[in-house]
């Protein structure tokens, strides 16, 4: 208890190409809003592209759809470039939270209310900030490990929360378990991940 | 860079009634509806602590994505985003800002809450509903599905013992109330089910003015259409 175990430390050769992958989506993202650089652009469009194609199959588009928002989000991802900061978030996060809500406008017609950083009214983060203390690349490499690692079960449920536009309830609904059952099971996956996250959680602090 | 917010906010008063994990998960994943985001975002603008959250869970999405199997795209497809990258400048996803009136330098309803209003705290067209309480409706997501209001209750004011249909969340924005489940100020929110029979009191300082999302009482069809919804659109 309370003693921080240090095996996270050790890169394991996934970990080393997923380090890697990060690295290298992150650079070609950057030379886009740097450099408007068409070359790296390609290369992130045959990177993300397909995967996000994937990822709106699973929420119920249909290909020509899909493929539409794929292609609105790749334009967006040149044109708004600038603003992606390597500090705040890695490039696949940077990107899903642009497919996000481009798919609840597209499949749901709905807008996305989010905060605006800039408001005056916004209560900012105390300034020394506890758990800024992780890179997010080595933050990106942990996840990965600990969604590689979580049971079977609840990744399954954590995937069909984020991939498919549908609320808990429905989840619920679809693979016939109690709601009470999902949520549990969300709420554990989401404690693993954390943990993963913020070793200083390990001794169970609030 | 930013005032606190002189009589609204006291110094270090953090929310301590956030959202539960799972409508922070939704919200982050964009499985939660318009109504219910709203909520969410705006405790988010108030609660450094589940901005954070929030964020780590948005990461979550990233690396989701990463590691999904790749789908072939249609030809031509990149063709397409190259070619559209050289016309004029429209961002093809408009930014989600609405309405924006002037504001003076501490607004107390933060983003994007003013914006749906279309205005800051003091020109509310507020309604009476029952002496004591005022509300104002607000044009946000499906109404066939929840309905969305302010409500503006007088200092002291008790409300009627009441249970919900379906979820209530309140959000207090300006004051305070209490019910049997604790006590709620500024940033705070509370989420009340069915089986929650409540007698909300506000406190005796100024009045309590609130963001309030219900289920409206068609929910069940209103879930049951829109597990459907994206088969019917194709």
């Amino acid at each position: 208890m309370g003693v921080p175990r240090r095996r996270m430390d050790r890169m394991t050769a996934p970990d080393m190409a997923q380090s890697a992958e990060i690295d290298r989506t992150n650079g070609l993202l950057l030379r886009v809003a740097r450099e408007h650089d068409r070359q790296a652009f390609v290369e992130l469009f045959h990177h993300f592209a397909p995967r996000l194609k994937s990822f709106l199959l699973k929420g119920g588009a249909d290909a020509g759809m899909a493929e539409e928002i794929v292609q609105d989000v790749m334009v967006t991802v040149w044109r708004r470039a600038g603003s992606f900061d390597p500090a705040l978030s890695a490039a696949g996060t940077w990107i899903f939270t642009i497919a996000r809500n481009r798919r609840i406008d597209r499949l749901r017609q709905e807008r996305r209310p989010e905060i605006d950083p800039d408001d005056p009214a916004l209560v900012p983060a105390p300034v020394n900030a506890a758990d800024e203390g992780m890179m997010i690349e080595e933050q990106s490499v942990r996840l990965h490990r600990a969604i590689r690692e979580l049971p079977a079960e609840q990744a399954e449920l954590l995937k069909m929360a984020y991939f498919q536009d549908k609320a808990h309830s429905a989840i619920a609904q679809e693979s016939n378990l109690p709601l009470g059952t999902v949520k549990s099971r969300l709420r554990l996956a989401l404690a693993r991940l954390r943990k993963a996250l913020d070793p200083a959680e390990l001794g169970g602090g609030a | 860079m930013m005032e606190p917010l002189d009589h609204f906010q006291a110094a270090g008063t953090a929310p301590s009634h956030h959202p539960t994990e799972d409508l922070l998960l939704a919200y982050a994943a964009g499985g939660l509806d318009e109504a219910m985001s709203l909520v969410v975002a705006t405790h988010l603008a108030l609660c450094p602590r589940c901005r954070a959250e929030v964020t780590r869970l948005e990461a979550v999405g990233g690396a989701l994505i990463d590691d999904l199997a790749p789908a072939a795209l249609g030809v031509g497809v990149l063709d397409t985003v190259l070619a559209r990258l050289d016309e004029p400048n429209h961002d093809p996803i408009p930014l989600p800002v609405i309405r924006r009136r002037p504001v003076g330098p501490a607004p107390v309803l933060p983003e994007p809450l003013r914006s749906y209003i279309g205005c800051d705290i003091g020109r509310i067209g507020w309604s009476r509903t029952i002496p004591g309480l005022e509300e104002a409706d607000i044009a946000c997501g499906d109404r066939r599905r929840t309905r969305v209001r302010m409500m503006r209750i007088r200092g002291g004011m008790g409300m009627p013992r009441h249970t919900h249909h379906g979820n209530e969340l309140t959000l207090v924005l300006a004051g305070g109330f209490a019910d049997e489940t604790g006590h709620f100020l500024r940033g705070d929110l509370a989420v009340t089910d069915p089986s929650i029979d409540h007698r909300p009191i506000a406190d005796d300082d100024g009045d309590c003015i609130c963001l309030a999302v219900t289920d409206a009482p068609l929910r069940l069809t209103g879930r049951f259409l829109r597990l459907l919804n994206p088969f019917l659109r194709l």
